[in-house]
């Protein structure tokens, strides 16, 4: 009951080996259960494949069987006695982007697999400029098929040489390299016999070890109020909580806050939980906030510190993520969009340009984005929004674009600095 | 510094209770959907939890298959009356016997499939937009796939292919009148999550999740209740045993295990060294077809 919850996202095709290292994790932690192997074993044997194709665990819908291929995120779940692991497996083709930026969305690692033959390729940058774009904290480099380049040391140190290169254009500082065989087992919960050489970690004790405690914002106090608690109930006439989730910082009673739009400053008086009050907050924590003073507050206001205030913006500078196969995105488009807990609408003002995300070439020419295409926006809001940079906070930094006549999620988007 | 978070289950139940507030807040008509199973007491357990000290601000509905273990129908109606919630009741018999549904014969017959029609009435008539279920992803394949927030068409179906992005802890619960959004909180939690908070929250559940002796048959491999909503065939003689059930369903389509395991600690400890999934072991709804399961969850099943 002590162990933590950490989020992979996962990429990969077929041929990187990327189902056959996911099954030695299932597997070897026993999260595979008889009944789902012998369906997975029977559905291979009737396709004429001569190894037991682990995708077919997951790719459970009719459309993903016909085609044999994975459509869609699919979530998968095991564990050690450290930590619960949610893995985002993505598939490598079909909807690529869409795909990897909602699984790294919350994820704390990425896990990256290459070909030990083919070293660093497009799509392994691709991935890590995705994984990085969003924010995700930490990277795995799993530098596959060893068995299959002599295990020899001086690939692996190319091949590591190749990707650090290439990161220095990244945001990712958290980097770790392994030398693996997922196909014969080795590095992956087992060391290797083959490689005495390589003294690291194996990939399980990684994704033990690596320390995702202070992946959340500790420092900016951030509180989107979610819900008024009001009881018309005896004994609790006059209660008036604030729930919400906790997006930064740590909250104690006592402490002067500042309620945005308002500007009206108070302290907190308790913080409540249906098990007790607590004698502090801290992200991702879901609470009940008590004021000591009456104040007018509703769902999308932020509560944050006086000295330590998010931007209150109406113009709003973004990355954003096409996600919509039926529209594009047009300079004068508008959106609703929705950030923590609070509904706008916002006017697409100006696509500064348009990133190619295997050359991370800007196109500055561009007006439009279609689907999984990625750019840069300048957008105006209906009312101010109460937002922190993406690589500051993200849960603060990210908004959601939807489309008004069809209510579909259109696009991500994550708040950069001001554009010059 | 931060005892609470670096606790699995913690942080599960935090997830859940942002979610909970996040469809109240979103919606008109909000309503839980409640089977006395495992899994919905424990999305009811949450949501309690989200608004205390108010009470729940929305009613609870049970699709009411006509086929249910006394045991759960006793223990629905001792957990609504402690809670004081409001309890709809959305009945297949009733359904049946006005002719929208016809029942299906035979030894196989089953009333599963006919909770579809009761389901989207009571939705439709009640105008509820937001309905809370306690699917989890780690049950079945196309339950894997699904949003927490999952779109429902104005005939309720869920079309896989086209469902929202959802990122973040940004859900989109927006609809046109008649449409509605199912939402489930525990979509991350894993069986053996489910009962690890149980055993920590003391969390009430029907007695039929613990060992006792019970008359059944053999069917297919699994043990099904005798009783008086299923024909047994030549051959599927009644025995005594000593069973327990993993997942609480229709009488007639709800397999028991032999099982021991008399509390909630003994159930962890079978759990965590059992080989065969809860729906496989239980289910014969999920048995008719490799994509049994979606099937029914495009026609606007739970």
């Amino acid at each position: 009951m002590t162990a933590e919850l950490v989020r992979l996202a996962t990429t990969g095709s077929v041929d990187d080996g990327k189902s056959t290292l996911i099954g030695r994790l299932l597997y070897d932690s026993k999260q595979i259960f008889q009944d789902q192997l012998d369906s997975v074993e029977d559905a291979s044997r009737r396709r004429g494949t001569d190894y037991v194709d682990l995708a077919l665990l997951t790719d459970g819908l009719r459309a993903e069987r016909e085609q044999g291929i994975t459509i869609d995120v699919a979530y998968r779940y095991f564990s050690t006695p450290k930590r619960k692991f949610i893995l985002a497996d993505t598939p490598g083709h079909i909807q690529y982007t869409r795909n990897m930026v909602t699984g790294s969305s919350t994820a704390n690692i990425a896990l990256i697999l290459v070909d030990a033959r083919n070293g660093v390729v497009e799509q392994t940058k691709r991935h890590a400029f995705l994984a990085s774009l969003l924010g995700v904290p930490h990277l795995v480099l799993c530098v596959n098929k060893m068995d299959l380049v002599d295990w020899s040391q001086d690939r692996f140190d190319d091949v590591v040489d190749e990707f650090r290169e290439f990161a220095t254009k990244l945001a990712i500082h958290d980097l770790r390299f392994v030398p693996v065989s997922a196909l014969l087992g080795d590095n992956i919960v087992n060391y290797s016999e083959n490689m005495s050489w390589y003294r690291g970690p194996t990939v399980i004790e990684l994704l033990e070890e690596i320390h995702v405690a202070s992946d959340f914002n500790m420092i900016d106090v951030r509180f989107p109020v979610q819900y008024v608690v009001r009881p018309h109930r005896n004994g609790f006439h006059d209660y008036r909580g604030y729930a919400g989730t906790v997006a930064g910082g740590l909250m104690k009673p006592g402490d002067e806050v500042m309620v945005l739009p308002s500007g009206f400053t108070t302290r907190i008086a308790r913080i409540d939980t249906f098990d007790g009050p607590v004698e502090q907050a801290t992200p991702p924590m879901s609470v009940v906030l008590k004021l000591e003073d009456d104040l007018d507050i509703s769902r999308g206001d932020m509560i944050c510190r006086p000295h330590n205030q998010p931007d209150s913006t109406q113009d709003l500078d973004a990355m954003i993520c096409w996600m919509s196969e039926s529209s594009g995105m047009e300079v004068g488009s508008k959106y609703a969009i929705k950030h923590t807990t609070k509904w706008g609408r916002v006017m697409v003002k100006d696509l500064q340009y348009r990133l190619d995300v295997n050359t991370l070439h800007r196109d500055e020419s561009s007006t439009r984005l279609d689907l999984n295409e990625i750019g840069r926006v300048r957008m105006r809001a209906t009312t101010p929004f109460f937002v922190d940079e993406y690589r500051r906070n993200r849960q603060t930094g990210s908004f959601i674009l939807v489309d008004e006549a069809t209510n579909s999620t259109v696009a991500a988007g994550m708040v950069t600095g001001k554009a010059t | 510094m931060t005892i609470l978070q670096s606790d699995h289950i913690r942080a599960l139940e935090d997830e859940s209770i942002h979610i909970i507030r996040e469809a109240v807040a979103e919606s008109e008509r909000p309503v839980l959907l409640f089977s006395g199973g495992k899994d919905s007491a424990l999305v009811l357990r949450l949501a309690v939890k989200a608004f205390h000290p108010a009470r729940l601000p929305f009613p609870v509905m049970h699709v009411d298959t006509g086929h249910n273990f006394p045991e759960v129908l006793e223990f629905r109606d001792l957990t609504i009356n402690e809670l004081d919630a409001e309890l709809i009741v959305a009945s297949v018999q009733e359904s049946i016997d006005s002719g929208r549904i016809v029942e299906e014969r035979g030894p196989r017959a089953s009333r599963n499939r006919l909770q579809i029609e009761p389901l989207l009435r009571a939705i439709e008539q009640n105008r509820f937009d937001a309905v809370f279920g306690g699917a989890r992803r780690d049950e079945e394949k196309a339950r894997a796939k699904e949003r927490v927030f999952s779109f429902r068409d104005e005939f309720g179906q869920w079309d896989p292919k086209n469902q929202r992005p959802e990122l973040w802890n940004l859900y989109n619960a927006r609809h046109r009148q008649g449409e509605h959004v199912r939402v489930f909180p525990i979509s991350n939690w894993t069986e053996l999550d489910v009962w690890q908070y149980i055993n920590a929250e003391k969390v009430d559940l029907p007695s039929i999740y613990f060992s006792h002796r019970r008359k059944v048959f053999e069917r297919d491999g699994m043990l099904m209740a005798d009783s008086a909503f299923i024909e047994r065939v030549d051959g599927e003689e009644v025995f005594e045993a000593q069973v327990r059930f993993r997942t609480v369903g229709d009488m007639s389509c709800t397999a028991a295990v032999e099982s021991s395991a008399s509390t909630v600690e003994d159930i962890i400890e079978e759990i965590a060294v059992s080989r065969i999934t809860e729906r496989g072991a239980s289910r014969a709804d999920d048995r008719t077809a490799e994509a049994a399961m979606e099937d029914r969850k495009r026609e606007g099943y739970f």
